[in-house]
């Protein structure tokens, strides 16, 4: 992909390499943090790549895997299959994790949408929701549920 | 959060950053074609932005790309909105766009 990057988001977490690529590619780890949502793959290259999500039945985002390299590279292919968004082709997210101090440096480079693309708009909503709360996660235990998922909100508000 | 709200007090910083907004990914040189500053002031505030995570930085070949990184003013939204003043907040700035546009 020559065009320059739509998107490039940073995030410093107080932990280290491996846990954060541990939790950008663990089922039980990424439901804590994306809103319930989770990722599922075996992570080979190749693999297909799935981001299952919590309030669409069958509509989970869908993809392949085509960077593995714990812990400082991880990419993937993206096609959510909902909200408008389904005629769309798959766009590119790249994860790039470094050491910086005493603190992780988690780059996330999203890329590769077509002219006009809705998945561009709802993912620069999504994607610094889901990077604060992986922060807070990985630095204090706890994800933070997105605030348009108010209605999970104040039912998990309700049970807790 | 210091540095976020140090770098956000400068309306010359403010300005960089709109202009990553309306376009991002650019290179200090198209930054700096059109601006009133030089190129020294253009490269020190970037450097203050990226000190404070508002600018993240990518390099392509030999050029620095910059971009608008959300991430810390989304983190300062987060301390003091509350979950389910969120939606409320949307409605009234949408109201707010609304109304100013069908002014002009």
């Amino acid at each position: 992909m020559s065009e320059k990057p739509k998107f490039v988001y940073v995030i410093y977490i107080a932990s280290t390499p491996e846990k954060v690529f541990r939790a950008l590619t663990s089922a039980e780890m990424s439901k804590q943090y994306w809103s319930g949502n989770y990722v599922e793959s075996d992570w080979k290259v190749g693999s297909p790549f799935v981001l299952k999500l919590s309030r669409h039945e069958k509509e989970d985002i869908t993809g392949e895997v085509l960077e593995f390299d714990p812990p400082r590279r991880l990419a993937y292919t993206f096609r959510p299959h909902h909200g408008g968004m389904e005629g769309e082709g798959a766009s590119r997210v790249v994860f790039e994790i470094e050491a910086h101090q005493d603190q992780v440096k988690l780059t996330v480079i999203h890329d590769g949408f077509e002219a006009g693309s809705k998945v561009f708009e709802a993912i620069s909503k999504g994607w610094p929701h889901v990077l604060s709360s992986l922060k807070s996660y990985l630095e204090s235990g706890k994800g933070m549920m997105a605030p348009w998922y108010s209605d999970d909100a104040k039912r998990t508000a309700g049970a807790a | 959060m210091d540095a976020v709200f140090k770098a956000l007090a400068d309306p010359s910083r403010r300005e960089l950053l709109d202009r990553l907004r309306a376009d991002n990914g650019q290179t200090l040189n198209e930054l700096c074609a059109r601006l009133a500053m030089t190129r020294q002031a253009v490269s020190k505030h970037l450097a203050i932005l990226e000190a404070a995570n508002l600018v993240a930085t990518v390099r392509r070949g030999r050029e620095k790309l910059h971009y608008l990184n959300p991430v810390p003013i989304h983190e300062i939204g987060e301390r003091w909105i509350g979950k389910f003043e969120h939606s409320r907040l949307q409605a009234l700035s949408d109201m707010k766009r609304a109304l100013e546009v069908g002014d002009e």
